[in-house]
């Protein structure tokens, strides 16, 4: 053998090991607290292994990629956006297009289990599943010149699976921006620094955006560069806000006003120009983005956190405050894109493929890309999990659950077993710039917490204010892009359907057609926002198993699709490998989704909840302001569970249509049909 | 030339592209090279018609 050879497979071996025994040490230790070091390390050696072996065998083996074979970007290259770009371009593209909120809330949320489920499913979910399915997507779309998820779900299942795949997007994606939208609401709500500071925002792109269209038409570095010092002096001038009681009461708002504020600005942005308000703003949050979570990587690295959270906590058996629902399934609702998400497939058919120079490349950008994003969801489960447990539920606990008075809150907390006192939180909401940190659900509020504390402690000490509002502006910035650009796609998807009903309604740029269809989707995300916080119960609880179960349709809809390709494309000896998943996600979807619907339990069962309230509500044991919300909760209750019967629905269409296809391919009743664009021999060299 | 120069110039120009600062510039090169004989668009009604074009579909996640 050559020397080579047995240094790269001793290295290989030596990586494997490092991993295993890191995972092994996290998994077995039962102690006060772990260093998150050992975090870091099971995860990197995971996502290497991964990489190095499951990706390679499935481009060389499954997809049998084909380096000579010319890609949509070389064959349709226009310029714009057909275009060969080299893959680490990509890389950093589809990286950046897929990260969002999604990874840091899913595992913060799911810290309640205690640190051990969460970063166990991070990492074979990613491996297994989640970056598998990215790479297969992108290689099926990549292959049939850069089509669409709809698309393709049209060719490979037919126009049932078709509409199902397109009623599933709309769906996903009300669902996703009245969560996300929840969840800055949530942290905004009578927090003036946050308040002022995200405000901020809103100027300071529309004054990129003019820049970039008037002054210096596309020049994206040097407005970036100048929109990022804007927004970190935003964040020290919401500061100065804070200080001056006078100001400071302007930008105490309450959740309800600021989600009419949410709501309007979402709607006025979807119909404003792109290049005046949501382009500039997605250039400074994708800069940020990509900042942080290198900045985050360094500092956990040398500050070396302890994680305080166990293992393992006694909310696995369902009982948990911050979501009810056991261990299984909701671990896998909840931790949705860190893992597998099938929102991603949206980007690598579509986007993504359109830029893939060699086919080759399709490894590294779509398993690659998703492991960091699984990466980032880690760091995201460490932030949480370095806070004190008493506190990390204090934070993320609704006042509808532990009481809103600061001594009952934290004496039920102790209660459990996670010691927590008013003074600490306190001091610590003190620190943070804050009026309060009880029942600040959603969880951007504890996320930012961990995070000022690693920064702080790990860039110099103190400004932990400055840090957390750094943190909290980090979030909102992606989550009002996501607000503004989903409004956008989904007023387009709208139109497109309205237009089948009465054509003008489909014209994309005639005033009244954009208004109708804006409006339509705003007020489709903003029902369930508005029902969210006029929860008393956080309505984080509600819509956050919903959104998981939306993502993991999706993600079973792209699987599906790639399921089928490969049955009738000569693949069915790997069929197993999108196959897999694809059974793992309709269990988990089909079983949350019958709990969702059947329990008894009013914490778990929507329709039990709606049944336990109106019983409530009519033995008269209510209080004046929990009465009076009280019938449009019940509504919404039934809503939500009526929405899961369809949404489970859609899964089981999807998964019967690609069934039937495959087993008339099988038993050769329907002849083989190759949808791949012909092979054309690249010419790049 | 120092050896971090050229690896400062390709790092340089690979965050150019990343975040789309030399777009009109590939169009620009595109278009003399494949289609010599028609008028490219100049750089603002490129910016815009490339904003109004990517943001039609999805392309930021949750």
């Amino acid at each position: 053998m050559a020397t080579g050879t047995l240094i790269r497979a001793t290295a290989w071996i030596a990586t494997a090991v490092a991993g295993a025994s890191a995972l092994g040490g996290i998994a077995l230790h039962r102690g006060e607290s772990i260093n998150a070091l050992w975090f870091v390390v099971a995860a990197v050696c995971t996502y290497l292994v991964g990489y190095r072996f499951y990706s390679s065998w499935i481009a060389a083996r499954v997809c049998r990629l084909d380096a000579t074979r010319a890609t949509p970007a070389e064959r349709l290259d226009n310029g714009r956006d057909f275009m060969p770009t080299h893959r680490s371009i990509v890389f950093g593209h589809h990286f950046a297009a897929i990260a969002g909120a999604g990874p840091l809330i899913g595992p913060t949320l799911a810290a309640q289990f205690g640190y051990l489920p969460g970063t166990l499913w991070l990492l074979v979910g990613a491996v297994l599943a989640g970056c598998a399915q990215d790479m297969l997507v992108l290689f099926c779309s990549t292959r049939r010149d850069g089509r669409s998820l709809a698309n393709l779900a049209r060719d490979e299942l037919g126009r049932l699976g078709a509409s199902a795949a397109m009623v599933g997007t709309l769906f996903i994606m009300i669902i996703l921006m009245a969560v996300l939208a929840l969840v800055v609401v949530k942290a905004m709500a009578h927090s003036p620094w946050s308040t002022a500071t995200v405000f901020a925002t809103i100027p300071i792109a529309i004054v990129i955006g003019v820049y970039l269209r008037f002054v210096r038409p596309g020049r994206v570095m040097e407005a970036t560069a100048i929109g990022v010092v804007l927004l970190l002096a935003a964040v020290a001038a919401g500061g100065w806000v804070n200080s001056h009681p006078a100001i400071r009461a302007w930008f105490d708002l309450d959740a309800k006003a600021l989600a009419w504020f949410v709501i309007l600005y979402g709607f006025v942005a979807a119909i404003l120009p792109v290049w005046l308000l949501l382009a500039p703003r997605d250039y400074l949050s994708t800069f940020i983005k990509l900042g942080v979570v290198f900045l985050l990587a360094i500092a956990i690295c040398v500050l070396q956190p302890d994680v305080r959270m166990p293992a393992l906590t006694q909310f696995i058996d369902g009982t948990g405050p911050i979501f009810s629902g056991s261990l299984f399934p909701f671990l896998f609702i909840t931790i949705a894109c860190g893992a597998i998400s099938g929102f991603h497939a949206l980007v690598a058919s579509g986007t993504t493929p359109k830029l893939i120079t060699r086919e080759t490349d399709v490894r590294m950008v779509g398993y690659g890309s998703m492991a960091l994003e699984s990466f980032v969801a880690i760091m995201a489960l460490i932030a949480a999990c370095v806070l004190d447990p008493g506190v990390y539920f204090a934070i993320n606990t609704a006042a509808g659950v532990v009481g809103s008075d600061p001594v009952t809150a934290t004496a039920t907390i102790t209660s459990w077993g996670f010691p927590v006192d008013p003074a600490q939180m306190e001091a610590l909401a003190a620190s943070m710039g804050e009026a309060s940190l009880y029942g600040r659900t959603g969880g951007a509020p504890s996320l930012a917490v961990g995070m000022a504390h690693i920064f702080g402690s790990a860039f110099g000490d103190g400004l932990f204010a400055i840090w957390y509002h750094f943190a909290i502006m980090f979030e909102a910035v992606f989550i009002l892009t996501v607000l503004d650009a989903g409004t956008r796609v989904g007023r387009f998807i709208m139109q497109d359907a309205l237009g089948s009903l009465w054509a003008p309604l489909g014209r994309t740029s005639w005033y009244p057609s954009v208004w109708i269809a804006s409006i339509l989707v705003c007020a489709g995300w903003g029902y369930f926002l508005y029902i969210g916080v006029i929860d008393p119960n956080g309505g984080i609880n509600i819509l956050w198993p919903l959104f998981g179960m939306a993502n993991q349709m999706l993600a079973a809809i792209a699987l599906a699709v790639v399921t089928a390709i490969f049955v009738k494309s000569g693949r069915l000896r790997h069929a197993w490998v999108p196959g897999a998943p694809l059974a793992w996600l309709v269990i988990v979807t089909s079983v949350a989704a019958w709990q969702k619907i059947f329990s008894d339990d009013p914490r778990i069962g929507f329709f039990a909840a709606a049944r336990d309230l109106s019983d409530k509500l009519a033995a008269g044991v209510l209080t004046p302001e929990r009465a009076a919300v009280a019938p449009k909760l019940i509504f919404n209750q039934q809503l939500d569970g009526w929405l899961t019967v369809v949404l489970i629905f859609i899964v089981w269409i999807i998964v019967i249509d690609m069934a039937r296809g495959c087993w008339s391919h099988l038993s050769g009743r329907r002849p083989a049909a190759n949808t791949e664009s012909p092979y054309v021999a690249t010419q790049l060299t | 030339m120092s050896p971090v120069a050229p690896r400062w110039h390709k790092f340089w120009t690979g965050m150019r592209t990343l975040l789309g600062d030399d777009a009109y510039e590939r169009y620009l090169a595109h278009c003399r090279a494949r289609h010599p004989d028609c008028t490219p668009l100049d750089r603002g009604a490129f910016y815009v018609a490339e904003l109004d074009r990517r943001w039609r579909q999805v392309n930021r996640c949750c």
